[in-house]
């Protein structure tokens, strides 16, 4: 076990994973010599060469799409989008073949690649460096989303979504990268792909979070602890599919649901699992479930930035909210 | 600037020496088969299509001799990528005409097809196969296979930028790949004229750093010769290649569109005259006697066969409903299996 951030643990499993399988290969803008903009690859290069960790033209568009022809044809390619804000562009290729090849050939054709992408606000970063297009991605049949909130979760994500057989979007908290770090073994463990993590037990509500707002809804539940009440906390992970089982078990346990994403409020995610807890746990509900989101606004620069980003204060005031209504 | 590669003219007459292949009847006798064979499947397609029988079909009309030159050229264990005109060179490398029905008939299972395995299904978005050649060609590459990804795109398609990104990083690592542009004149309403000033769509390689080549589409001698050596070039490591084939869309866009709103009957006439068939059947008679019994017989069998596979495509039930569950993930996630569940389809 070695303490890593959330940016190591992610080089290590990606270190890992070109190791294992000599299928694996990584491509995307700056990811060789310059080990990616936020070092996710640094000293890959070097380790495995630059037949397997290359250096992209700066075009997205090819990056999808030459990840979809490779894996068709046997590679199992790693790609990054250096921000997912420049992610659009690719879409084309994430929605109308990545996600469709299995099922448009009837299982002939796989498509096994991840994509990687820096999402989220948070670090004071230039325009369209800051998106959270999460809702988006889980819109399209076809795809898992996944969203680690640990190192160790990063570590153990990542290796399952490259090991996957379809593909994945795996999208990484950039305000996470360095922020915690803890113990990580680099054992090749993966963690299960499409599952929510109960990260902390209690009876009075239940809170789900994904990505880097879990750093804000965890000191929450710490401050609401010390107020008496004890919040159930679910890190979803895996934003396509939703674990709605996890989700359903805890509510009907609590009765009560605040769902904290980072996201614009408008058909994000929350409104899902609200829609899906109002359809199934209705008679366990002892209040209306509320969500804490991102503001149906276009990401502020920097200056304003903080004002967007949902606060830890907010989900207090949504969790008293719910405690209070009769 | 050279004229385009041409080794038959419009009436079959020589233009200069045939390259190897061409000496050989029996290769030119096949190709002019699988032409023929592809327009009798097309007027098939077409009537099933007016009656009610197959979805919207994009007829391949005037340019078969460009699939079929190219995919003549191609080795088993290379990779075919064809846009949706390309029912010529599918048919060729071995999709059997009941899968070709089938998909047009809008079922799933006509990509499933038997034939090469590893080539990719029609893909309808416009240039969106580029990049997957290119990914492919990545794949081969890295793999140490000898293949190469082989993708053919309309003229509209190059002023994609999927069609750029992909020709530039082709050109870039240097791999494997061969690009056709099918030039056929008309992205639906618009004419090539309208779509770039660029002189010649060859000539869009030139910022790819690779060679561009443009060749007259409807000898199907020339396709298939300029494929040949754009693929020995990829086989022996050194890169790809862009081929502009000039054609001419005879037919409409597909059996949705109708193409009398936009352009006029007397070019449509005098492309008639440059068809491909024509040509060389015209050869054919000249140089390996192919014989008025010989051209009966053809048309016959390809006839009975299109008429077989048709009956056959039209007595496949449609698949069960619950296979729209069953094939989108390897390990469908639980809502998948619960929305299956709830259809109720066994």
């Amino acid at each position: 076990m070695t303490d890593m951030t959330m940016i190591e643990a992610i080089r290590t499993a990606l270190g890992r994973a070109l190791q294992d399988d000599a299928d694996v290969v990584l491509f995307g803008e700056d990811v060789g010599i310059d080990g990616g903009v936020f070092r996710a690859t640094d000293g890959l290069i070097q380790r495995f060469g630059a037949a397997r960790v290359r250096d992209t033209p700066l075009s997205e568009t090819v990056i999808v799409g030459m990840a979809v022809g490779a894996a068709a044809h046997g590679l199992k390619p790693v790609a990054e989008i250096q921000f997912m804000g420049f992610l659009y562009p690719a879409i084309d290729q994430l929605a109308n073949h990545a996600a469709r090849l299995r099922n448009r050939t009837r299982g002939r054709l796989s498509c096994p690649m991840v994509l990687r992408a820096p999402y989220g606000g948070g670090i004071k970063a230039p325009e369209h460096h800051s998106e959270s297009m999460e809702a988006m991605l889980a819109h399209i049949p076809g795809l898992r989303v996944v969203i680690p909130s640990t190192p160790a979760r990063a570590y153990g994500l990542l290796l399952s979504a490259i090991r996957d057989p379809d593909p994945v979007v795996f999208l990484e908290p950039k305000r996470l990268y360095r922020a915690l770090s803890e113990p990580v073994s680099d054992d090749g463990a993966a963690l299960p792909i499409s599952e929510a993590v109960l990260e902390r037990e209690g009876g009075d509500v239940t809170l789900v979070s994904w990505g880097a707002m879990l750093m804000e809804t965890r000191a929450a539940t710490d401050m609401l602890a010390s107020e008496g009440i004890e919040a159930e906390l679910i890190d979803l992970s895996s934003l396509k599919p939703i674990d709605r089982e996890t989700v359903r078990t805890s509510v009907e346990k609590t009765g009560r649901c605040v769902i904290i994403h980072e996201a614009p409020l408008t058909a994000g995610l929350g409104a899902e699992i609200s829609a899906d807890l109002a359809e199934h746990c209705l008679t366990s509900l002892l209040a209306p479930i509320y969500r804490v989101a991102g503001y149906d606004t276009v990401m502020p620069y920097p200056r304003l930035e903080d004002h967007y980003m949902p606060s830890a204060d907010r989900i207090l005031r949504a969790v008293h909210n719910v405690m209070e209504f009769e | 600037m050279s004229d385009p590669l041409a080794f038959l003219d419009a009436d079959g007459r020589r233009l200069r020496d045939l390259p190897e292949f061409a000496s050989d009847g029996e290769t030119l006798k096949a190709l002019y088969a699988a032409m023929v064979r592809t327009r009798s499947f097309d007027t098939k397609a077409i009537s099933l299509q007016r009656t009610g029988r197959l979805g919207t079909y994009a007829s391949s009309l005037g340019q078969e001799a460009i699939s079929v030159g190219v995919v003549g050229a191609m080795q088993d264990a290379d990779v075919f990528l064809p846009s949706f005109r390309e029912h010529g060179g599918q048919l060729w490398r071995g999709v059997t005409l009941e899968e070709l029905f089938l998909y047009w008939g809008g079922d799933e299972r006509g990509n499933d097809f038997a034939g090469p395995r590893q080539d990719f299904p029609v893909c309808i978005p416009v240039a969106s196969q580029f990049p997957h050649a290119a990914g492919v060609a990545l794949a081969m590459q890295q793999k140490g296979e000898r293949g190469v990804a082989v993708a053919v795109g309309g003229d509209g398609a190059t002023s994609k930028g999927d069609f750029y990104e992909s020709l530039n990083v082709v050109g870039t690592w240097q791999l494997p790949a061969v690009f056709v542009i099918d030039n056929n004149e008309w992205a639906i309403s618009v004419p090539r004229k309208e779509q770039t000033r660029a002189r010649r769509l060859a000539d869009k390689a030139v910022a790819a750093g690779i060679p561009g080549e443009q060749v007259d589409g409807n000898d199907v001698i020339a396709v298939r010769e300029a494929t040949t050596r754009a693929l020995s070039r990829a086989r022996a490591g050194k890169g790809g290649t862009l081929i502009e084939c000039l054609s001419y869309r005879l037919g409409d866009h597909t059996t949705a569109d109708d193409a009398s709103r936009y352009r006029d009957e007397a070019e449509v006439s005098l492309h008639w005259k440059r068809e491909p068939l024509i040509r060389l059947r015209n050869h054919l008679v000249e140089a390996h006697g192919w014989s008025k019994e010989n051209e009966e017989a053809l048309l016959r069998s390809c006839g009975d066969e299109i008429d077989a596979a048709a009956e056959a495509y039209l007595a496949t039930e449609a698949e069960s409903p619950g296979a729209m569950f069953a094939h989108l993930y390897a390990s469908p996630p639980k809502e998948i299996s619960a929305q299956a569940e709830e259809f109720g389809d066994d």
